[in-house]
């Protein structure tokens, strides 16, 4: 019998090892899997590369694990926002290093990793600092740049239900970055508000099928019920 | 040399909104670009579209609660019009991408008269960079509209020979809108004005301007 679906949220990212790179699913705080990356940072792992659109603000979510001294390093499009004063902190102290990636060179390298391609070329950040140090290339009179794919050891994403399977629907636009990064990391976990039973979730609704998620809990399993 | 009187900005995004053809389905970007939104007709249905996976979408009514997934790009709530559409991050972009918007509207610190745009850093080394989504905007959208103001605060050129900030795309501006013109950017003449606001004169706009000016056959008065 599938079940992918775990007693609690540290459980679920049980496995997160030091030096990992976590790709974390959300757009500002909308689709932002709170209660799993609250579970990772009271598990006090270091040297984590985090993958994710923004770099947290306040002091829940993203910034809990920044806080906590985790994160080594960032991956995202755009860390600062009003807020995000506990990224911008460790930033100007030289304590975290960061890449910044066009937000759709972001999502499409991701994409290629999960969609098993390689490097790509895209139009996006051709004659900008982003292009520096890449190959770029003149195609039917337009610039490109070759990008490389970019997948991860683990994926913490947020969805709205699941079932045992792992087969995933997203709420509104909470869905941003979830379909993506359960393709792109070899290991995706997720959190959700419900799991529900096998067969419940109409086919044609389901936006993550389960075959890219390994683990389910839901976001209210901080301790087991049993 | 007597000062300009520019447009407001509540007048200036009312021009730009004007502009937009009935039916686009169009991006707007934070500040200026946001105000523009506010003043599209619903009845011209202009969809808009926002980078992480909405299409259609409209800013909340007095009173209306927000929602935690129904964000805009500046991370604001907003609401679905009826017909809109969600979707993941990897489709959003490829509708940017891949020439799917018909135009894309944006602020920006610098443009060239050869369409280089400057809208992500200055370049300080003490903040924080940020490039968001907008370096795919310019690349994909079919028309690149910038709305800025025609001068910084402190009186310089923000339309200049070539931008002196680090660039967000190359070759890339359609249109310039700002408080003073409303300026073409063509690949052989560079910037050719089409609109001026009433009271503007040529010299005038030449001296606030960082490069040469053409003019177009015919300019349009812009009143204020």
């Amino acid at each position: 019998m599938i079940d992918k679906v775990v007693p609690t949220l540290a459980d679920a990212v049980a496995s997160v090892g030091d030096g990992a790179s976590v790709m974390v699913s959300g757009f500002g705080d909308s689709g932002l899997p709170f209660e799993l990356l609250h579970a990772l940072a009271e598990r006090r792992v270091r040297g984590l590369t985090v993958i994710s659109n923004n770099a947290g603000t306040g002091t829940d979510g993203l910034a809990a694990l920044l806080a906590a001294g985790c994160v080594r390093k960032v991956i995202c499009t755009y860390p600062k926002s009003s807020g995000s004063n506990v990224f911008t902190g460790l930033y100007r102290a030289g304590r975290i290093e960061l890449e910044l990636v066009p937000q759709g060179t972001l999502v499409e390298r991701m994409r290629a990793a999960g969609a098993g391609l390689g490097p790509f070329f895209t139009p996006t950040g051709y004659g900008t600092p982003v292009a520096q140090g890449k190959e770029q290339r003149i195609h039917n009179g337009r610039g490109y740049v070759l990008e490389e794919p970019l997948g991860a050891d683990f994926a913490l994403v947020k969805a709205w239900q699941a079932d045992r399977w792992g087969n995933l629907s997203y709420r509104l636009a909470g869905r941003n970055f979830g379909p993506v990064m359960c393709m792109a990391a070899r290991h995706a976990i997720v959190q959700v508000d419900d799991v529900v039973p096998l067969g419940a979730l109409p086919p044609t609704a389901i936006d993550t099928p389960g075959i890219f998620v390994k683990t389910v809990a839901r976001k209210d399993s901080r301790r087991a019920s049993h | 040399m007597p000062a300009i009187e520019k447009l407001s900005r509540d007048r200036l995004a009312q021009i730009v909104a004007a502009d937009i053809a009935p039916g686009s389905y169009v991006n707007v970007g934070l500040g200026l670009p946001t105000r523009v939104a506010e003043y599209l007709d619903p009845a011209r249905e202009i969809v808009l579209h926002s980078e992480n996976g909405i299409l259609g979408l409209r800013g909340l009514a007095p009173g209306e609660t927000g929602d935690i997934d129904l964000i805009n790009a500046s991370k604001q709530p907003v609401q679905l019009i009826v017909g809109s559409a969600i979707c993941d991050q990897a489709t959003s972009f490829a509708m940017m991408r891949g020439g799917h918007l018909d135009a894309t509207i944006l602020g920006a610190f610098q443009v060239s008269c050869q369409g280089d745009i400057a809208n992500w850093s200055t370049g300080e080394p003490d903040a924080v960079p940020g490039i968001g989504g907008a370096m795919d905007l310019v690349a994909g959208a079919r028309r690149v509209i910038v709305v800025m103001e025609h001068v910084t605060r402190d009186g310089r050129p923000r339309l200049l020979e070539s931008c002196t900030f680090p660039l967000t795309g190359k070759g890339v501006v359609d249109t310039v809108y700002t408080d003073a013109a409303v300026i073409d950017v063509d690949r052989d003449r560079g910037f050719v004005v089409r609109a001026l606001v009433e009271g503007v004169g040529r010299e005038q706009l030449q001296d606030i301007t960082g490069a040469p000016l053409s003019w177009a056959d015919e300019i349009a008065c812009l009143r204020r």
